[in-house]
Protein backbone atom coordinates (compact mmCIF):
# COMPACT_ATOMS: atom_id res chain seq x y z
CA UNK A 1 0.00 0.00 0.00
CA UNK A 2 2.88 2.31 0.79
CA UNK A 3 6.25 1.88 -0.84
CA UNK A 4 9.20 4.04 0.04
CA UNK A 5 12.43 3.57 -1.90
CA UNK A 6 15.72 5.26 -1.11
CA UNK A 7 13.93 8.37 0.00
CA UNK A 8 16.18 11.36 0.62
CA UNK A 9 15.40 14.90 1.67
CA UNK A 10 17.82 17.76 2.13
CA UNK A 11 17.04 21.14 3.57
CA UNK A 12 19.88 23.03 1.97
CA UNK A 13 23.05 21.35 3.21
CA UNK A 14 21.25 19.61 6.08
CA UNK A 15 20.18 16.04 5.40
CA UNK A 16 16.85 15.34 7.09
CA UNK A 17 16.11 11.94 5.55
CA UNK A 18 18.79 9.75 4.03
CA UNK A 19 18.07 6.70 1.90
CA UNK A 20 14.99 5.53 3.76
CA UNK A 21 13.37 2.39 2.36
CA UNK A 22 10.37 0.52 3.71
CA UNK A 23 7.06 -1.02 2.66
CA UNK A 24 3.73 -1.10 4.38
CA UNK A 25 1.24 -3.79 3.40
CA UNK A 26 -2.48 -3.31 3.25
CA UNK A 27 -4.09 -3.43 6.68
CA UNK A 28 -0.81 -3.15 8.52
CA UNK A 29 -0.14 -0.73 11.39
CA UNK A 30 3.43 0.49 11.08
CA UNK A 31 5.14 2.30 13.92
CA UNK A 32 7.58 4.93 12.86
CA UNK A 33 9.85 5.37 15.80
CA UNK A 34 12.67 7.75 16.43
CA UNK A 35 13.93 10.52 18.65
CA UNK A 36 12.75 14.06 18.03
CA UNK A 37 14.39 15.45 14.92
CA UNK A 38 15.11 12.04 13.40
CA UNK A 39 13.19 12.75 10.21
CA UNK A 40 9.79 11.25 11.02
CA UNK A 41 7.74 14.33 10.22
CA UNK A 42 9.73 15.05 7.08
CA UNK A 43 9.11 11.51 5.82
CA UNK A 44 5.40 11.87 6.52
CA UNK A 45 5.26 15.23 4.80
CA UNK A 46 6.78 13.65 1.72
CA UNK A 47 4.29 10.78 1.83
CA UNK A 48 1.40 13.23 2.04
CA UNK A 49 2.71 15.31 -0.85
CA UNK A 50 3.41 18.41 1.22
CA UNK A 51 7.13 18.31 0.46
CA UNK A 52 8.82 16.84 -2.61
CA UNK A 53 11.63 14.31 -2.04
CA UNK A 54 15.17 15.34 -2.96
CA UNK A 55 15.86 11.79 -4.10
CA UNK A 56 14.28 8.37 -4.27
CA UNK A 57 10.58 7.82 -4.60
CA UNK A 58 7.50 7.08 -2.57
CA UNK A 59 4.24 5.52 -3.62
CA UNK A 60 0.91 5.58 -1.82
CA UNK A 61 -1.96 3.38 -3.01
CA UNK A 62 -0.12 2.90 -6.29
CA UNK A 63 0.38 6.60 -6.98
CA UNK A 64 3.78 8.26 -6.97
CA UNK A 65 3.56 11.09 -4.44
CA UNK A 66 5.71 13.38 -6.58
CA UNK A 67 4.17 12.87 -10.02
CA UNK A 68 0.59 11.91 -9.11
CA UNK A 69 0.33 13.93 -5.95
CA UNK A 70 -3.39 14.72 -6.11
CA UNK A 71 -4.42 11.08 -6.62
CA UNK A 72 -2.09 9.94 -3.84
CA UNK A 73 -3.43 12.61 -1.48
CA UNK A 74 -7.00 11.55 -2.23
CA UNK A 75 -6.18 8.18 -0.64
CA UNK A 76 -4.63 9.56 2.54
CA UNK A 77 -6.05 10.75 5.81
CA UNK A 78 -3.36 12.78 7.55
CA UNK A 79 -3.07 14.04 11.10
CA UNK A 80 -0.11 16.44 11.29
CA UNK A 81 1.90 16.83 14.47
CA UNK A 82 0.38 20.18 15.41
CA UNK A 83 -3.27 19.51 14.78
CA UNK A 84 -4.34 22.04 12.18
CA UNK A 85 -7.76 23.42 13.08
CA UNK A 86 -9.71 26.58 12.47
CA UNK A 87 -10.45 27.69 16.05
CA UNK A 88 -13.38 29.92 15.11
CA UNK A 89 -15.37 27.11 13.47
CA UNK A 90 -17.62 24.56 15.10
CA UNK A 91 -16.56 20.93 14.99
CA UNK A 92 -19.26 20.07 12.50
CA UNK A 93 -18.69 22.98 10.13
CA UNK A 94 -14.94 22.28 10.21
CA UNK A 95 -15.47 18.65 9.26
CA UNK A 96 -18.04 19.66 6.68
CA UNK A 97 -15.49 22.00 5.09
CA UNK A 98 -12.88 19.21 5.08
CA UNK A 99 -15.47 16.95 3.49
CA UNK A 100 -15.94 19.43 0.67
CA UNK A 101 -12.20 19.67 0.15
CA UNK A 102 -11.91 15.88 0.15
CA UNK A 103 -14.83 15.72 -2.29
CA UNK A 104 -16.80 13.29 -0.17
CA UNK A 105 -20.19 12.14 -1.34
CA UNK A 106 -22.97 11.86 1.23
CA UNK A 107 -21.08 14.36 3.34
CA UNK A 108 -23.45 14.70 6.26
CA UNK A 109 -23.47 11.01 7.04
CA UNK A 110 -19.72 10.63 6.59
CA UNK A 111 -19.10 13.55 8.96
CA UNK A 112 -21.37 11.89 11.52
CA UNK A 113 -19.50 8.61 11.13
CA UNK A 114 -16.09 10.20 11.53
CA UNK A 115 -17.23 12.07 14.65
CA UNK A 116 -18.64 8.84 16.01
CA UNK A 117 -15.38 6.98 15.45
CA UNK A 118 -13.26 9.70 17.01
CA UNK A 119 -15.75 10.05 19.89
CA UNK A 120 -16.33 13.76 19.38
CA UNK A 121 -19.99 13.59 18.27
CA UNK A 122 -21.22 14.95 21.60
CA UNK A 123 -19.36 18.22 20.97
CA UNK A 124 -20.34 18.64 17.31
CA UNK A 125 -21.83 22.11 17.78
CA UNK A 126 -19.01 23.48 19.95
CA UNK A 127 -16.46 25.99 18.75
CA UNK A 128 -13.10 24.27 18.24
CA UNK A 129 -11.16 27.05 19.96
CA UNK A 130 -12.97 26.31 23.19
CA UNK A 131 -12.21 22.58 23.25
CA UNK A 132 -9.51 21.03 25.42
CA UNK A 133 -6.30 19.71 23.90
CA UNK A 134 -7.53 16.13 24.01
CA UNK A 135 -10.79 16.97 22.30
CA UNK A 136 -8.99 18.96 19.61
CA UNK A 137 -6.81 15.95 18.96
CA UNK A 138 -9.98 13.95 18.43
CA UNK A 139 -11.30 16.53 15.99
CA UNK A 140 -8.01 16.21 14.09
CA UNK A 141 -8.39 12.45 14.12
CA UNK A 142 -11.99 12.72 12.90
CA UNK A 143 -10.70 14.87 10.06
CA UNK A 144 -8.14 12.19 9.13
CA UNK A 145 -10.77 9.44 9.28
CA UNK A 146 -13.29 11.42 7.24
CA UNK A 147 -14.39 9.52 4.16
CA UNK A 148 -12.60 6.31 5.18
CA UNK A 149 -9.31 6.85 3.34
CA UNK A 150 -7.43 3.58 2.73
CA UNK A 151 -4.21 5.04 4.14
CA UNK A 152 -3.89 6.86 7.45
CA UNK A 153 -0.78 8.81 8.35
CA UNK A 154 -0.74 9.96 11.96
CA UNK A 155 2.09 12.12 13.24
CA UNK A 156 2.35 11.63 17.01
CA UNK A 157 -1.38 11.02 17.48
CA UNK A 158 -1.20 10.76 21.27
CA UNK A 159 1.00 13.73 22.10
CA UNK A 160 -0.52 15.98 24.70
CA UNK A 161 -3.21 13.54 25.78
CA UNK A 162 -3.83 12.33 29.31
CA UNK A 163 -3.15 8.65 30.11
CA UNK A 164 -6.76 7.58 29.66
CA UNK A 165 -7.10 9.34 26.35
CA UNK A 166 -3.81 7.79 25.23
CA UNK A 167 -5.18 4.32 25.88
CA UNK A 168 -8.43 5.15 24.09
CA UNK A 169 -6.59 6.53 21.11
CA UNK A 170 -4.29 3.52 20.95
CA UNK A 171 -7.26 1.19 20.99
CA UNK A 172 -8.88 3.21 18.25
CA UNK A 173 -5.75 3.05 16.12
CA UNK A 174 -5.43 -0.67 16.73
CA UNK A 175 -9.02 -1.16 15.58
CA UNK A 176 -8.26 0.77 12.39
CA UNK A 177 -5.68 -1.78 11.30
CA UNK A 178 -6.97 -4.40 8.93
CA UNK A 179 -9.40 -2.06 7.28
CA UNK A 180 -6.95 0.82 6.91
CA UNK A 181 -3.22 0.91 6.35
CA UNK A 182 -1.79 2.99 9.16
CA UNK A 183 1.56 4.67 9.62
CA UNK A 184 1.98 6.31 12.98
CA UNK A 185 5.00 8.13 14.27
CA UNK A 186 5.99 8.50 17.86
CA UNK A 187 8.95 8.82 20.14
CA UNK A 188 7.10 7.04 22.91
CA UNK A 189 8.03 3.38 23.00
CA UNK A 190 5.17 1.61 24.73
CA UNK A 191 2.99 3.16 22.06
CA UNK A 192 4.42 1.10 19.23
CA UNK A 193 4.57 -2.02 21.34
CA UNK A 194 0.87 -1.54 22.12
CA UNK A 195 -0.44 -0.67 18.69
CA UNK A 196 1.87 -1.65 15.87
CA UNK A 197 2.41 -4.88 14.00
CA UNK A 198 5.73 -3.65 12.67
CA UNK A 199 8.29 -1.06 13.69
CA UNK A 200 10.68 1.04 11.69
CA UNK A 201 13.22 2.78 13.87
CA UNK A 202 14.74 5.86 12.36
CA UNK A 203 17.65 7.85 13.70
CA UNK A 204 19.29 10.84 12.11
CA UNK A 205 17.34 10.33 8.92
CA UNK A 206 18.36 6.69 8.52
CA UNK A 207 16.48 3.47 9.16
CA UNK A 208 18.40 1.63 11.87
CA UNK A 209 16.01 -1.27 12.41
CA UNK A 210 12.84 -2.70 10.94
CA UNK A 211 10.96 -5.66 12.45
CA UNK A 212 8.03 -6.76 14.56
CA UNK A 213 8.15 -5.65 18.20
CA UNK A 214 8.70 -9.27 19.33
CA UNK A 215 11.55 -9.90 16.91
CA UNK A 216 13.27 -6.68 17.79
CA UNK A 217 13.02 -7.73 21.38
CA UNK A 218 14.52 -11.13 20.69
CA UNK A 219 17.12 -9.96 18.25
CA UNK A 220 18.72 -7.62 20.69
CA UNK A 221 18.65 -9.84 23.69
CA UNK A 222 20.78 -12.88 22.92
CA UNK A 223 21.17 -13.54 26.65
CA UNK A 224 18.99 -13.87 29.72
CA UNK A 225 19.43 -11.19 32.28
CA UNK A 226 18.46 -11.08 35.92
CA UNK A 227 18.26 -8.05 38.15
CA UNK A 228 19.58 -8.58 41.67
CA UNK A 229 19.58 -6.24 44.67
CA UNK A 230 21.67 -7.27 47.64
CA UNK A 231 22.57 -5.79 51.02
CA UNK A 232 26.31 -6.05 51.36
CA UNK A 233 29.63 -4.67 50.15
CA UNK A 234 29.39 -4.07 46.41
CA UNK A 235 32.70 -5.63 45.28
CA UNK A 236 32.43 -8.74 47.43
CA UNK A 237 28.92 -9.42 46.23
CA UNK A 238 30.01 -8.95 42.66
CA UNK A 239 32.79 -11.51 43.07
CA UNK A 240 30.39 -13.96 44.66
CA UNK A 241 27.88 -13.57 41.82
CA UNK A 242 30.60 -14.03 39.21
CA UNK A 243 31.45 -17.35 40.84
CA UNK A 244 28.04 -18.83 40.05
CA UNK A 245 28.20 -21.30 37.14
CA UNK A 246 26.84 -20.25 33.69
CA UNK A 247 27.04 -16.57 34.55
CA UNK A 248 28.44 -14.58 31.61
CA UNK A 249 28.78 -11.16 33.16
CA UNK A 250 27.81 -9.11 36.17
CA UNK A 251 27.22 -5.40 35.82
CA UNK A 252 26.88 -2.98 38.68
CA UNK A 253 23.74 -0.94 38.37
CA UNK A 254 23.03 2.47 39.75
CA UNK A 255 22.10 5.08 37.25
CA UNK A 256 20.23 8.26 37.88
CA UNK A 257 17.03 6.33 38.46
CA UNK A 258 16.67 3.65 41.08
CA UNK A 259 19.99 4.17 42.83
CA UNK A 260 19.80 1.81 45.76
CA UNK A 261 19.64 3.08 49.31
CA UNK A 262 22.61 2.87 51.68
CA UNK A 263 24.15 -0.55 52.03
CA UNK A 264 22.32 -1.94 49.00
CA UNK A 265 23.90 -2.84 45.68
CA UNK A 266 22.12 -3.63 42.45
CA UNK A 267 23.44 -5.78 39.64
CA UNK A 268 22.37 -7.08 36.28
CA UNK A 269 23.53 -10.64 35.80
CA UNK A 270 23.73 -12.02 32.26
CA UNK A 271 23.61 -15.76 31.88
CA UNK A 272 23.69 -18.25 29.03
CA UNK A 273 20.48 -18.46 27.05
CA UNK A 274 18.05 -21.02 28.39
CA UNK A 275 19.69 -21.29 31.78
CA UNK A 276 17.61 -20.44 34.83
CA UNK A 277 20.21 -19.60 37.42
CA UNK A 278 17.98 -17.78 39.87
CA UNK A 279 18.20 -20.53 42.45
CA UNK A 280 21.96 -20.81 42.35
CA UNK A 281 22.27 -17.03 42.51
CA UNK A 282 20.11 -16.91 45.63
CA UNK A 283 22.15 -19.71 47.20
CA UNK A 284 25.44 -17.93 46.46
CA UNK A 285 24.18 -14.71 48.01
CA UNK A 286 22.87 -16.37 51.17
CA UNK A 287 25.98 -18.51 51.55
CA UNK A 288 28.14 -15.39 51.25
CA UNK A 289 26.29 -13.92 54.23
CA UNK A 290 24.68 -11.09 52.23
CA UNK A 291 21.05 -10.06 52.40
CA UNK A 292 19.00 -10.84 49.31
CA UNK A 293 16.58 -8.00 48.75
CA UNK A 294 15.36 -8.54 45.21
CA UNK A 295 15.83 -11.03 42.41
CA UNK A 296 13.85 -10.89 39.16
CA UNK A 297 14.22 -11.62 35.47
CA UNK A 298 15.01 -8.39 33.59
CA UNK A 299 13.78 -7.89 30.06
CA UNK A 300 15.56 -5.63 27.74
CA UNK A 301 12.65 -3.34 27.05
CA UNK A 302 12.00 -1.72 23.71
CA UNK A 303 13.16 1.43 25.40
CA UNK A 304 16.62 -0.01 25.87
CA UNK A 305 16.69 -1.35 22.34
CA UNK A 306 15.70 2.06 21.10
CA UNK A 307 18.41 3.79 23.08
CA UNK A 308 20.93 1.19 22.00
CA UNK A 309 20.04 1.60 18.33
CA UNK A 310 19.82 5.33 18.28
CA UNK A 311 22.92 6.03 20.31
CA UNK A 312 25.47 3.33 19.43
CA UNK A 313 26.64 4.78 16.13
CA UNK A 314 26.64 8.19 17.72
CA UNK A 315 26.11 10.78 15.00
CA UNK A 316 28.62 13.55 14.58
CA UNK A 317 26.09 16.31 15.06
CA UNK A 318 24.57 14.52 18.04
CA UNK A 319 20.78 14.41 18.12
CA UNK A 320 19.51 14.51 21.67
CA UNK A 321 17.81 11.26 22.64
CA UNK B 1 -13.49 25.35 -9.03
CA UNK B 2 -15.39 23.48 -6.32
CA UNK B 3 -12.39 23.81 -3.98
CA UNK B 4 -12.04 27.51 -4.76
CA UNK B 5 -15.61 28.06 -3.67
CA UNK B 6 -15.22 25.89 -0.56
CA UNK B 7 -12.17 27.89 0.52
CA UNK B 8 -13.90 31.20 -0.26
CA UNK B 9 -17.01 30.25 1.70
CA UNK B 10 -14.99 29.19 4.72
CA UNK B 11 -12.92 32.35 4.62
CA UNK B 12 -15.95 34.59 4.29
CA UNK B 13 -17.64 32.90 7.22
CA UNK B 14 -14.47 33.27 9.22
CA UNK B 15 -14.40 37.01 8.43
CA UNK B 16 -17.82 37.47 9.92
CA UNK B 17 -17.09 35.24 12.92
CA UNK B 18 -14.29 37.56 13.95
CA UNK B 19 -14.76 41.20 14.90
CA UNK B 20 -12.37 42.24 12.12
CA UNK B 21 -14.96 42.42 9.35
CA UNK B 22 -17.32 44.53 11.44
CA UNK B 23 -14.62 46.90 12.61
CA UNK B 24 -13.26 47.41 9.10
CA UNK B 25 -16.70 47.89 7.57
CA UNK B 26 -17.80 50.27 10.32
CA UNK B 27 -14.62 52.30 9.95
CA UNK B 28 -14.96 52.44 6.20
CA UNK B 29 -18.62 53.47 6.36
CA UNK B 30 -17.92 56.17 8.94
CA UNK B 31 -15.01 57.65 6.99
CA UNK B 32 -16.64 57.46 3.59
CA UNK B 33 -19.88 58.88 5.03
CA UNK B 34 -17.91 61.75 6.48
CA UNK B 35 -16.18 62.40 3.15
CA UNK B 36 -19.49 62.12 1.28
CA UNK B 37 -21.19 64.64 3.54
CA UNK B 38 -18.25 67.03 3.47
CA UNK B 39 -17.88 66.95 -0.30
CA UNK B 40 -21.63 67.28 -0.81
CA UNK B 41 -21.87 70.24 1.56
CA UNK B 42 -19.01 72.01 -0.17
CA UNK B 43 -19.77 71.22 -3.81
CA UNK B 44 -23.58 71.05 -3.71
CA UNK B 45 -23.51 68.68 -6.70
CA UNK B 46 -25.61 65.53 -6.93
CA UNK B 47 -22.64 63.33 -7.90
CA UNK B 48 -20.35 60.74 -6.34
CA UNK B 49 -17.32 61.94 -8.25
CA UNK B 50 -15.59 63.53 -5.29
CA UNK B 51 -16.17 60.56 -3.03
CA UNK B 52 -15.04 57.94 -5.53
CA UNK B 53 -11.80 59.81 -6.08
CA UNK B 54 -11.10 59.80 -2.36
CA UNK B 55 -12.04 56.21 -1.55
CA UNK B 56 -8.66 55.21 -2.89
CA UNK B 57 -7.00 56.84 0.11
CA UNK B 58 -9.22 54.90 2.49
CA UNK B 59 -8.24 51.67 0.71
CA UNK B 60 -4.64 52.35 1.61
CA UNK B 61 -5.54 51.58 5.22
CA UNK B 62 -8.57 49.35 4.88
CA UNK B 63 -7.23 46.83 2.36
CA UNK B 64 -4.15 45.71 4.36
CA UNK B 65 -6.46 45.14 7.33
CA UNK B 66 -8.67 42.88 5.23
CA UNK B 67 -5.90 41.00 3.44
CA UNK B 68 -3.33 40.58 6.21
CA UNK B 69 -4.68 37.36 7.69
CA UNK B 70 -5.62 35.59 4.46
CA UNK B 71 -2.53 33.40 4.03
CA UNK B 72 -0.37 34.49 6.97
CA UNK B 73 -2.76 32.97 9.48
CA UNK B 74 -2.99 29.63 7.64
CA UNK B 75 0.78 29.44 7.55
CA UNK B 76 1.10 30.30 11.24
CA UNK B 77 -1.41 27.73 12.47
CA UNK B 78 -0.34 25.03 10.02
CA UNK B 79 -3.75 24.70 8.40
CA UNK B 80 -2.05 25.35 5.10
CA UNK B 81 -0.40 21.93 5.52
CA UNK B 82 -3.83 20.44 6.10
CA UNK B 83 -5.19 21.95 2.89
CA UNK B 84 -2.17 21.06 0.79
CA UNK B 85 -2.09 17.44 1.93
CA UNK B 86 -5.63 17.06 0.66
CA UNK B 87 -6.47 17.04 -3.03
CA UNK B 88 -6.29 20.85 -3.25
CA UNK B 89 -3.88 22.91 -5.28
CA UNK B 90 -2.12 26.11 -4.30
CA UNK B 91 -3.90 28.26 -6.89
CA UNK B 92 -7.28 27.05 -5.66
CA UNK B 93 -6.52 28.19 -2.12
CA UNK B 94 -5.15 31.53 -3.31
CA UNK B 95 -8.08 32.19 -5.63
CA UNK B 96 -10.60 31.20 -2.96
CA UNK B 97 -9.01 33.57 -0.49
CA UNK B 98 -8.96 36.37 -3.02
CA UNK B 99 -12.60 35.76 -3.87
CA UNK B 100 -13.61 35.87 -0.19
CA UNK B 101 -11.87 39.20 0.37
CA UNK B 102 -13.48 40.67 -2.76
CA UNK B 103 -16.89 39.49 -1.59
CA UNK B 104 -16.28 41.18 1.76
CA UNK B 105 -15.46 44.43 -0.02
CA UNK B 106 -18.59 44.03 -2.12
CA UNK B 107 -20.64 43.82 1.06
CA UNK B 108 -18.84 46.89 2.34
CA UNK B 109 -19.41 48.86 -0.87
CA UNK B 110 -22.98 47.59 -1.04
CA UNK B 111 -23.68 49.34 2.24
CA UNK B 112 -22.45 52.64 0.80
CA UNK B 113 -25.23 52.49 -1.82
CA UNK B 114 -27.08 54.52 0.77
CA UNK B 115 -25.13 57.58 -0.44
CA UNK B 116 -26.38 57.55 -4.05
CA UNK B 117 -29.81 56.75 -2.68
CA UNK B 118 -29.70 60.08 -0.84
CA UNK B 119 -28.71 61.78 -4.07
CA UNK B 120 -31.72 60.28 -5.85
CA UNK B 121 -34.05 61.30 -3.04
CA UNK B 122 -32.89 64.89 -2.86
CA UNK B 123 -31.66 65.51 -6.38
CA UNK B 124 -31.32 64.02 -9.84
CA UNK B 125 -27.82 62.61 -10.31
CA UNK B 126 -26.43 61.14 -13.52
CA UNK B 127 -26.81 57.35 -13.24
CA UNK B 128 -24.01 56.42 -15.68
CA UNK B 129 -21.09 57.92 -13.75
CA UNK B 130 -22.38 56.40 -10.51
CA UNK B 131 -22.36 52.91 -11.99
CA UNK B 132 -18.93 53.29 -13.61
CA UNK B 133 -17.68 54.95 -10.43
CA UNK B 134 -18.65 51.91 -8.38
CA UNK B 135 -17.13 49.60 -10.99
CA UNK B 136 -13.92 51.60 -10.69
CA UNK B 137 -13.65 51.40 -6.92
CA UNK B 138 -14.52 47.69 -6.96
CA UNK B 139 -11.82 46.96 -9.53
CA UNK B 140 -9.38 49.00 -7.55
CA UNK B 141 -10.24 47.18 -4.34
CA UNK B 142 -9.76 43.83 -6.07
CA UNK B 143 -6.35 44.92 -7.38
CA UNK B 144 -5.25 46.17 -3.97
CA UNK B 145 -6.53 43.02 -2.26
CA UNK B 146 -4.53 40.91 -4.67
CA UNK B 147 -1.39 42.85 -3.73
CA UNK B 148 -2.31 42.44 -0.05
CA UNK B 149 -2.83 38.71 -0.58
CA UNK B 150 0.68 38.38 -1.92
CA UNK B 151 2.04 40.30 1.08
CA UNK B 152 0.14 37.88 3.30
CA UNK B 153 1.68 34.87 1.55
CA UNK B 154 5.19 36.07 2.38
CA UNK B 155 4.99 35.83 6.15
CA UNK B 156 3.35 34.02 9.05
CA UNK B 157 2.82 37.27 10.89
CA UNK B 158 -0.34 39.25 10.18
CA UNK B 159 1.12 42.57 11.29
CA UNK B 160 4.12 42.13 9.01
CA UNK B 161 1.73 41.20 6.19
CA UNK B 162 -0.26 44.37 6.77
CA UNK B 163 2.84 46.55 6.80
CA UNK B 164 4.19 45.00 3.60
CA UNK B 165 0.80 45.48 1.93
CA UNK B 166 0.63 49.08 3.07
CA UNK B 167 4.14 49.77 1.78
CA UNK B 168 3.39 48.18 -1.60
CA UNK B 169 0.17 50.13 -1.98
CA UNK B 170 1.94 53.33 -1.00
CA UNK B 171 4.52 52.69 -3.70
CA UNK B 172 1.68 52.25 -6.21
CA UNK B 173 0.46 55.66 -5.11
CA UNK B 174 3.75 57.49 -5.13
CA UNK B 175 5.28 56.05 -8.28
CA UNK B 176 3.57 58.84 -10.22
CA UNK B 177 5.78 61.41 -8.53
CA UNK B 178 8.88 59.43 -9.47
CA UNK B 179 7.62 59.18 -13.05
CA UNK B 180 7.13 62.91 -13.29
CA UNK B 181 10.59 63.49 -11.87
CA UNK B 182 12.22 61.10 -14.34
CA UNK B 183 10.27 62.35 -17.35
CA UNK B 184 10.52 60.93 -20.90
CA UNK B 185 9.57 57.36 -21.83
CA UNK B 186 10.90 55.83 -18.63
CA UNK B 187 9.02 58.42 -16.65
CA UNK B 188 5.73 57.69 -18.37
CA UNK B 189 6.17 53.95 -17.83
CA UNK B 190 6.81 54.52 -14.13
CA UNK B 191 3.82 56.86 -14.00
CA UNK B 192 1.64 54.20 -15.61
CA UNK B 193 2.28 51.91 -12.61
CA UNK B 194 0.75 54.51 -10.32
CA UNK B 195 -2.82 53.95 -9.31
CA UNK B 196 -3.36 57.72 -9.30
CA UNK B 197 -3.52 57.66 -13.08
CA UNK B 198 -6.15 54.94 -13.21
CA UNK B 199 -9.11 56.00 -11.11
CA UNK B 200 -9.85 59.44 -12.53
CA UNK B 201 -11.99 58.54 -15.52
CA UNK B 202 -14.36 55.98 -13.93
CA UNK B 203 -16.36 58.54 -11.88
CA UNK B 204 -16.67 60.65 -15.05
CA UNK B 205 -18.55 57.81 -16.68
CA UNK B 206 -15.66 56.68 -18.85
CA UNK B 207 -14.25 53.14 -18.76
CA UNK B 208 -10.80 53.22 -20.29
CA UNK B 209 -9.30 49.96 -21.51
CA UNK B 210 -5.87 50.88 -20.24
CA UNK B 211 -7.26 51.40 -16.72
CA UNK B 212 -9.04 48.04 -16.79
CA UNK B 213 -5.89 46.33 -18.06
CA UNK B 214 -3.92 47.97 -15.24
CA UNK B 215 -6.22 46.59 -12.54
CA UNK B 216 -6.61 43.15 -14.10
CA UNK B 217 -2.82 42.93 -14.40
CA UNK B 218 -2.43 43.68 -10.69
CA UNK B 219 -5.09 41.08 -9.81
CA UNK B 220 -3.48 38.35 -11.91
CA UNK B 221 0.02 39.24 -10.72
CA UNK B 222 -1.04 39.07 -7.08
CA UNK B 223 -2.68 35.68 -7.51
CA UNK B 224 0.21 34.21 -9.48
CA UNK B 225 2.84 35.53 -7.07
CA UNK B 226 0.89 34.24 -4.05
CA UNK B 227 0.62 30.82 -5.67
CA UNK B 228 4.36 30.77 -6.35
CA UNK B 229 5.01 31.88 -2.82
CA UNK B 230 2.99 28.95 -1.43
CA UNK B 231 4.78 26.58 -3.79
CA UNK B 232 8.18 27.88 -2.74
CA UNK B 233 8.14 25.62 0.34
CA UNK B 234 9.02 22.86 -2.12
CA UNK B 235 12.36 24.42 -2.99
CA UNK B 236 13.51 25.34 0.47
Amino acid sequence: MIRVEHLTKNYGPRVAVADVTFDVDKGEVLGFLGPNGAGKTTTMRILTGYLPPSGGRAEVAGFDVATHSLQARANIGYLPETVPLYPDMSVRSYLDFMGKIKDIKDRRRQVDRAMEKARIAHRAADQIGKLSKGLRQRVGLAQALLGDPPVLILDEPTSGLDPRQIIETRNLIKSLGGEHTVVLSTHILPEVAATCSRIVIISNGRVVAEDTPENLDRRLKGAESIAVTVRGPREQVKTALKGVPRVLSVETEGGADGRPANGLASFTVQSEVGADIRESLAKAIVNGGFGLMELRPAHLSLEEIFLQLTTTDAPADGVAV
Amino acid sequence: MKNVWAVAQRELRSYFLSPLAYVVIALFLALSGYLFALILANGRQASLQGLVQNVSVLYLFIVPAISMRLLAEEQRTGTIELLLTNPVQEWEIVTGKFLASVLLVMVMLGLTLLFPLFLYVFGSPDTGPIITGYLGILLQAAAFLSVGLWASSLTQNQIVAAIIAFALLLILWLSDNLGQFLGGTVGSIVSYTSVINHFQSFPQGVIQTNDVIYYVTLIVAGIVLSTLSLQSRRYR
